[in-house]
């Protein structure tokens, strides 16, 4: 039973009032500057987008941790500092981290923020409310919406709910959810009325989670270890006697 | 005549270290926001790139040297050997000052030794560069202990020479190659004429390689500086193992980008593809040159087939760090001088070091050899000519 966000770009006016709600619940400024910003940063973690649409007027999109099922992220951190709880999201401990950015080199969706003029600086994403949703309350977000675009809930159900409505309304919908397959599955599922490339996700992201692109080479580790160091002193040995003849066939010429 | 070429050295010496130091400056008191160009879709830039990625490649001469001298018992690269393993040892120093430059928090640096996550290739590298420094480290000190003469602690490292050694070669494969597998998490970032999940082979092969490389570059610059004769002979019977490590290299990549099907981009008029040309030219020419007897036997030629497939080395690693993430991240990087500053910085300390260091200590062990075998040393060479 993990949880999971659906947002329905085609159900989204735009008004911004998720963004407003986000930055209250993490004690961050907004005005109407910061609202302008279209963009996903250490002050700003989720952010509306304007597509243009020459024909049907402009298209809104949600930029937010994706909180994937197999996160990237929390695979490369080197201290732990990233977790995905059971319960779904993807958490930071501030403490933890030594700034090393990996989580964000490694993240396919350019979602973790780094707090570059601070002199001690954190790593800031959404982490899908983990305290209200674990008290079992909505994200803030979803509280804030006043159109239903963005849903909170269970994974699974809200993947049936999203299925429904594609085939309630084929002709609203681009028949495809996005973050069934992404990376192996995201805790964050988007309906559109277009591709997806055209409200700005990215859709070159491969289906396979990333952790395995690198476990396939770190499991390895004990084999090469082991296989190393008996081949290195077998090596050493069979070259080391060689000398040690020589030598004492040398003397008793 | 070499008073003011020289002072011209140290002139550049010092307005290198100052604009460093203003550089440090910036990064301590306005963050990395201040001293660098980083971004959140660029997180990684050039004190990554070079400066931890080329600086533990560069330093990949200490582990095969160690492997020839010691472990396959090639005595003759023996005069090579000490100041190979002073290169490595002050390269892996200097990703560390390069680490403490680049991390958000460098006084967390201890973090992945007691925060563990096997799933990380970070964490891998992080335990790779403080085992491998401490390997180095005792591998290096019998040369100080010698000079003064401290018998005692040298027998003591003696004894567990041999399982230092196979350590330290096993530490260096796992690192070298941990430094490409750090890329196999961003399939759908990194341009395909770099991703490949051969990186952690294709980073250890050209290390082994470029380990040699680096050799001959600072026998070359030490000869140089400490009016030596250079070791010619053995530096050219070195230049011959370049040619093939380079060539096993570059075929395992021909191969790789074959079987990908990567080579059609090839035909793309990209600034990915001029940058991977380069990158492949600067590495494909010396190494056929050196398959030449005389380009081998000719210390100049020697010297820039040696240098060349180091710049062909940093190529590839700044192509896979930088320019090849650029298109797949969607944005643009270029260093902020103060980046270059460090950098440079960097780089000007670490040939000061070695200097220093090769004044001081018994680096070149032919030295004290010398007075004894004067004739004998005259006349290896010339024997070896006709051999190599």
């Amino acid at each position: 039973m993990s949880r999971a966000i659906l947002y329905d770009s085609t159900l989204c006016i735009g008004c911004k009032a998720c963004e407003g709600a986000c930055a209250e619940r993490w004690g961050l400024p907004y005005d109407e500057k910061i609202a302008a910003e279209e963009k996903i940063s250490a002050h700003k973690l989720t952010a509306i987008e304007t597509h243009h649409d020459q024909k049907a007027g402009d298209r809104f999109s949600r930029r937010l941790c994706m909180n994937c099922v197999q996160p990237a992220c929390a695979s490369v951190c080197p201290v732990g500092a990233l977790q995905k709880t059971a319960l779904g999201p993807v958490v930071y401990d501030a403490d933890k981290c030594m700034g090393c950015r990996y989580c964000m080199q490694a993240c396919p969706f350019q979602v973790p923020s780094y707090e570059w003029s601070a002199r001690l600086p954190r790593m800031r994403k959404c982490d899908m409310c983990y305290e209200r949703q674990s008290q079992g309350k909505v994200t803030a977000c979803t509280e804030a919406c006043p159109v239903g675009a963005t849903k909170n809930g269970d994974r699974d159900e809200l993947i049936a709910e999203a299925k429904q409505r594609l085939a309630e309304k084929p002709e609203q919908y681009h028949q495809k959810i996005y973050g069934i397959q992404e990376v192996g599955g995201t805790s964050v599922l988007y309906l559109s009325a277009v591709p997806f490339e055209q409200i700005g996700l990215r859709t070159n992201v491969p289906s396979e989670p990333l952790p395995d692109t690198t476990w396939r080479v770190l499991e390895l580790l004990p084999d090469v270890v082991s296989t190393g160091a008996v081949l290195l002193g077998g090596i050493w040995w069979v070259s080391n006697r060689r000398e040690e003849v020589a030598k004492a066939e040398g003397r008793r010429k | 005549m070499k008073l003011p070429k020289l002072t011209v050295w140290r002139a550049i010496f010092v307005a290198i270290l100052l604009s460093g130091l203003y550089a440090t400056y910036l990064r301590i008191f306005y963050g990395l926001g201040g001293s660098t160009n980083l971004s959140d879709q660029f997180p990684w830039g050039i004190w990554i790139g070079f400066d931890v990625m080329c600086g533990v490649g560069l330093a990949a001469g200490g582990f095969t040297l160690v492997a020839i001298v010691h472990i396959f018992n090639i005595e003759k690269y023996r005069p090579v050997l000490r100041p190979a393993i002073l290169t490595a040892f002050l390269g892996y120093v200097l990703v560390v000052v390069g680490l403490l430059y680049d991390l958000g928090r460098p006084d967390r640096l201890w973090h992945p030794l007691v925060m563990w996550n096997p799933h990380s290739v970070m964490f891998e590298v992080a335990w790779c560069v403080t085992l491998y420094s401490t390997v180095l480290f005792l591998e290096f000190i019998p040369v100080v202990l010698e000079k003064f003469g401290f018998h005692r602690p040298m027998a003591w490292i003696h004894r567990i020479s041999v399982p230092l050694m196979i350590l330290g070669i096993l530490l260096s494969t796992l690192h070298q190659s941990s430094i490409g597998s750090l890329f196999l998490i961003v399939p759908s970032k990194l341009y395909p004429l770099w991703y490949s999940p051969l990186l952690p082979l294709l980073f250890y092969v050209s290390a082994i390689a470029v380990g040699m490389a680096m050799t001959i570059f600072e026998s070359w610059h030490s000869s140089k500086a400490c009016g030596r004769a250079l070791e010619l002979p053995l530096l050219a019977s070195l230049g011959r193992v370049l040619a093939v490590a380079m060539s096993v290299y570059l075929w395992i990549r021909f191969l790789d980008l074959a079987h990908r099907d990567a080579l059609r981009l090839l035909t793309r008029n990209r600034i990915e593809t001029w940058l991977f040309l380069l990158e492949i030219a600067l590495m494909l020419v010396p190494t056929i040159l050196l398959f030449r007897k005389r380009v081998r036997l000719n210390p100049h030629a020697l010297y820039g087939c040696a240098v060349t497939i180091v710049l062909g080395f940093v190529a590839n690693r700044m192509n896979v760090a930088t320019t090849g993430m650029e298109a797949g991240s969607g944005t643009h990087y270029f260093p902020k001088w103060s980046e270059l500053a460090v950098t440079l910085s960097i780089i000007a300390v670490g040939f000061a070091t070695f200097r220093v260091v090769a004044e001081y200590f018994p680096i070149f062990e032919a030295e004290e050899e010398g007075a004894a075998t004067g004739a004998h040393e005259v006349e290896e060479p010339v024997r070896e000519l006709t051999r190599v």
